[in-house]
């Protein structure tokens, strides 16, 4: 559509580029975290680093979804799905490792394994074999969590229930700031997670932790457009929080959508794969849609799973304290055909972006 | 995961939405989550409207991003 192709504009592009030289320090390095799948898609599929002076570095945060549930709730996905219960999940999810099995490796043993493009296939097939219990592992972040809420508070079949494994991004980002040596100098938010929660979430890195902290969409120019609003405040040595993609999130960002997630979710501590345990950052059905909740209605509960294999460094690259590049295993080992960590798994994990992309990237 | 495609809503029908994503894509999305009329964009994600799409304020962006280009530092 025409919106695409203007945010696509090369000449726009370039002029962007020549901004950012002017305005970025001469010698000193800066680097800038993202925290979305998709802005590393857009930044490697489009080679936008080679557009940026050597001293600006741009690094991919923990933004994918997939990449940090961990192996205990996909352990717990199996152990479903053993139970002659029907496992449906986004594709992504499919190959995502658990302790010893993923879902795909269920599935290959008999279980029965359904990718779903929404939730709502989900509810249509459970609505449609009655005889049959249904489960949709929910995973994702802000963007995706409403949607899960929509279906949780509508009309569900009884033989209908949801494995949560929401995140929220805020508790993510606070954390990245707590580990001092990544010495980052500015956050890009995720401009789809921010059509959902608004700009009031991340008014807290630019007052309080002196952040500047803009929201970017996901076309070059936006993201362009982001890095070089983030070097101005650099630049003028201050910290704001900034919005570039107004044409999608509103300051309020989706207030309906906010209002059915608080109706269907408590917020509750939660573990990430590769970073540990983080309070307040995931999302639990509440007690009034427990017989929703797949935990509890099959009393099924890992604590603890095998988050990283040996050689993996798939706990560094999600935090974007190494490239994917620089973990031994990188297209030797681990490799899209034949993914070792959960980076390489999803279509928004970093190391799988990069595999895709190999040749701009060196 | 949070990728969210545009499209064109040409039809309305309840909490379900006609939406046309270009080169003859067409599909079925929920609009449970927007106020949208026919002749806006939505931006999809898993089957789902998330948000409406400001036309307008991109256009404007745009060309505020060319003044701002424009007017050097």
């Amino acid at each position: 559509m025409t919106q695409t192709t203007r945010f696509r504009n090369p000449e726009l592009v370039k002029n962007i580029a020549e901004k950012i030289k002017e305005v970025a320090p001469k010698k000193s390095k800066v680097k800038m975290c993202h925290v979305c799948g998709t802005h590393e898609w857009t930044i490697t599929h489009f080679g936008l680093r080679s557009l940026l002076p050597e001293n600006v570095e741009v690094i991919a945060g923990p933004g994918c979804p997939v990449c940090i549930v961990p192996a205990a709730e996909i352990d717990e996905a199996v152990q479903l799905s053993k139970k002659d219960i029907v496992v449906t999940c986004f594709g992504d999810v499919l190959r995502v490792p658990g302790s010893e099995f993923s879902l795909l490796e269920a599935k290959a043993e008999g279980a029965d394994v359904r990718v779903v493009y929404s939730v709502s296939d989900a509810v249509e097939m459970a609505k449609q074999e009655p005889n049959k219990e249904f489960v949709f592992h929910a995973v994702g972040f802000e963007t995706t969590a409403p949607i899960t809420a929509v279906e949780a508070l509508g009309d569900l079949p009884k033989n209908f229930s949801f494995l949560v494994s929401h995140r929220l991004i805020p508790p993510a980002m606070e954390l990245l700031l707590g580990l001092g040596d990544l010495e980052i100098s500015g956050f890009i938010a995720p401009g789809h997670v921010s059509a959902i929660i608004g700009l009031k979430p991340y008014e807290l890195f630019a007052r309080v932790y002196r952040m500047p902290t803009v929201v970017a969409g996901f076309e070059p120019v936006d993201v362009m457009m982001g890095i070089y609003m983030i070097l101005k405040q650099v630049h003028e040595n201050t910290a704001r929080l900034e919005n570039e993609y107004s044409r999608v999130v509103k300051p309020e960002g989706n207030i309906k959508a906010q209002e059915l997630m608080t109706q269907a979710f408590k917020v509750t501590a939660g573990n990430w794969r590769g970073i540990g345990r983080l309070p307040d950052s995931a999302l639990q059905l509440r007690p009034t849609l427990v017989q929703f909740d797949a935990r509890e209605k099959f009393d099924v509960r890992v604590e603890q799973g095998k988050d990283i294999l040996l050689g993996c460094e798939c706990h560094l690259v999600v935090i974007g304290k190494i490239k994917p590049s620089e973990c031994p295993m990188f297209l030797k080992g681990c490799t899209p055909a034949k993914p070792i960590g959960a980076c390489m798994v999803s279509s928004e994990g970093t190391c799988r972006v990069w595999a895709k992309n190999v040749a701009v990237q060196t | 995961m949070c990728l969210a495609i545009p499209a064109k809503v040409i039809g309305l029908d309840g909490t379900k939405a006609h939406v046309d994503f270009g080169q003859g894509v067409l599909r079925d999305v929920n609009i449970s989550l927007v106020n949208v009329k026919v002749g806006q964009y939505v931006l999809v994600h898993a089957g789902y409207a998330i948000q409406v799409l400001e036309e307008e304020e991109a256009l404007e962006t745009l060309s505020i991003w060319k003044d701002v280009l424009a007017a050097g530092e």
